[in-house]
């Protein structure tokens, strides 16, 4: 009842300023036995299989995170946590001191495979759902509201974009735009679900002019990537995730060739002719980095 | 203009012709979330399993909307509760319920004396049967339909373009969801005299797969399905009358053959456009 009535109302909780923007306290989620996922799994002493266990950490407002792992290491179940749409089996995830349920600020920003892009709507439209927790139940956008998806617009560099349906945009222009449409939410804790897979490298320098610019806002941004070179080059800290939390620091302390062993496991080799150097392979077609130690 | 006048001297023919057009409304504008949603099996089925509830009615000497209107929000709850739990996946779980019903409506019916010419009502329609209270049943719930359309309108897109954001952005998204289910099954009940239970499916995606192709906008789409789902119902029943061919299969043939020239001719996106 008090979703409905806070829907009505449409604005979510108060934050507690003194608290971090996100906090999980031995956070794990399970699976249901019997889950293909089981194989793989990390098993609990009760017989259960964790897709994450004793998750604990806590981003502080302003911060830019790099959530990286392999595949099936639970960077969409950190995030679906955060967002809300999974809840942990045990512990506790707070968002500036609440629970996820009742914030309106989480911005999050799908993989562009999650979406369809033949969906009949324009640009303008997508930013313009960014409000509608905002204008709330039985009302309808107002001047305000337009200004403000207007001003995202501008802030993304794709104004000249407004009119266009979504599908004859390019991938980059895709991401800018779901980024002005977290913007139009008001979004103080972002997440972007890899973000820069399949983008050229001006079409990620744009994204990552866009964070700079949310820095002084203190939004606190969490990005899923696959890019380790990227990671450590553009972050204020990296969290290596393998079912748990490997390592969650700044770039350099993460990155040791002995973390990045216990986060891909087999998929690490070490040059013989690079000093130092490893070479992580995730085994998904994706980026193949050499990260040399510090 | 005689040709489109001479048959309203009829009074059963003009009820039919408003049930039509109101009918042909309804279902296209409902029908854009049904194409968008990618729920066409779904409107199939939910039209199918109303049939026990169709036939109770009947043989209660119940008006057929009311046995219709329970069985249809029972299943589309049904349905929607059964696909979320996740045991068997949702098709599967809709094909169950929906060949299940479907035969315990027709046994049943199969069990009293005018067998056939019954279940070709219910399963084709019958637009020239249209009495006076069936009108008022079919304005009155579709009308209804419409508003509840349009004040979630905004919410309705956040569901169905992107469930995620609609979380973070705390909408009653279960609610938003069953509401939908259960407008579909209300359109379908308007429907039944119109169309039947058989050709359901085509009143809900046929205009709006039409409206689909020929804009890139939610509200346009809406409206152009709207005015081809009630051309289809106004110019199907003409065609029935002077053709003197059954009326639900009249108006849907109208609304596939609009699909069908859209599908060719639709500016850029038609197939004539697409050949190099």
């Amino acid at each position: 009842m008090t979703h409905l009535i806070n829907a009505l109302a449409g604005r979510g909780v108060a934050h507690d300023p003194q608290t971090p923007s996100l906090q999980m306290d031995n956070v794990s989620v399970a699976y249901a036995a019997g889950l293909q996922e089981v194989s793989v799994g990390a098993t609990a002493g009760n017989g259960r299989f964790h897709a994450l266990q004793n998750v604990t950490f806590s981003a502080q407002q302003g911060e830019r995170i790099a959530v990286v792992g392999p595949n099936g290491a639970g960077k969409s179940t950190l995030f679906k946590l955060i967002v809300g749409t999974v809840k942990p089996s045990e512990g506790e995830v707070h968002i500036f001191g609440h629970g996820p349920d009742g914030h309106i600020c989480i911005g999050y920003v799908p993989q562009r495979n999650q979406i369809d892009w033949s969906f009949p709507v324009t640009v303008e439209d997508v930013v313009m759902m960014g409000r509608v927790g905002q204008i709330g139940l039985f009302r309808w956008p107002r001047r305000a509201d337009w200004e403000i998806v207007h001003q995202s617009l501008d802030r993304v560099e794709a104004s000249h974009l407004a009119k266009k349906q979504i599908g004859e945009l390019s991938g980059g222009q895709q991401q800018r735009v779901f980024i002005a449409r977290a913007l139009a939410q008001e979004a103080e804790l972002l997440l972007l679900d890899e973000p820069l897979n399949g983008l050229d490298v001006p079409s990620q320098q744009a994204i990552f002019n866009i964070l700079d610019s949310l820095r002084p806002d203190g939004v606190t941004v969490l990005v899923a990537t696959h890019d380790l070179q990227l990671a450590a080059d553009r972050f204020d800290k990296i969290m290596l995730l393998n079912r748990y939390v490997v390592a969650f620091a700044e770039p350099t302390a993460v990155l040791t060739a002995d973390n990045l062993l216990q986060a891909y496991g087999g998929h690490v080799h070490h040059l013989p002719d690079a000093e130092q150097g490893v070479l992580v392979d995730d085994c998904c077609g994706h980026d193949v980095p050499v990260i040399r130690e510090p | 203009m005689h040709l489109l006048l001479d048959p309203l001297q009829f009074n059963f023919i003009v009820r039919g012709l408003i049930a039509a057009i109101l009918v042909g409304i309804v279902c296209s504008v409902l029908g854009t979330y049904v194409v968008l949603r990618g729920m066409a099996f779904f409107g199939d089925a939910l039209a199918h399993t109303i049939l026990p509830g169709v036939v109770v009615a009947f043989l209660l000497g119940w008006p057929l909307a009311v046995g219709a209107l329970i069985m249809g929000v029972f299943t589309a709850v049904g349905i929607g509760a059964l696909s979320s739990r996740g045991v068997v996946k949702e098709d599967t779980a809709i094909g169950v319920i929906f060949a299940g019903a479907f035969a315990l409506g027709v046994a049943m019916l199969s069990a009293t004396g005018n067998y056939t010419v019954d279940l070709a009502h219910f399963l084709f329609g019958n637009l020239l049967g249209v009495t006076q209270g069936d009108l008022w049943v079919t304005a009155v719930l579709g009308l209804v339909v419409l508003l509840i359309v349009f004040f979630f309108y905004k919410e309705f897109m956040v569901i169905s373009f992107d469930p995620v954001l609609a979380t973070t952005l705390r909408l009653p998204a279960t609610f938003l969801r069953y509401l939908l289910l259960v407008l579909i099954a209300v359109t379908i009940v308007v429907s039944l005299q119109v169309v039947g239970i058989a050709l359901m499916v085509a009143m809900l995606v046929t205009p709006a797969a039409a409206a689909s192709l020929l804009t890139r906008r939610l509200t346009p789409m809406m409206f152009i399905s709207a005015g081809i789902g009630a051309f289809s119902g106004a110019a199907g029943l003409y065609t029935s009358y002077y053709l003197d061919i059954a009326s639900g299969p009249a108006v849907v043939l109208v609304g596939t053959l609009i699909f069908t020239l859209t599908f060719l001719f639709a500016p850029q996106r038609g197939l004539i456009w697409r050949r190099h």
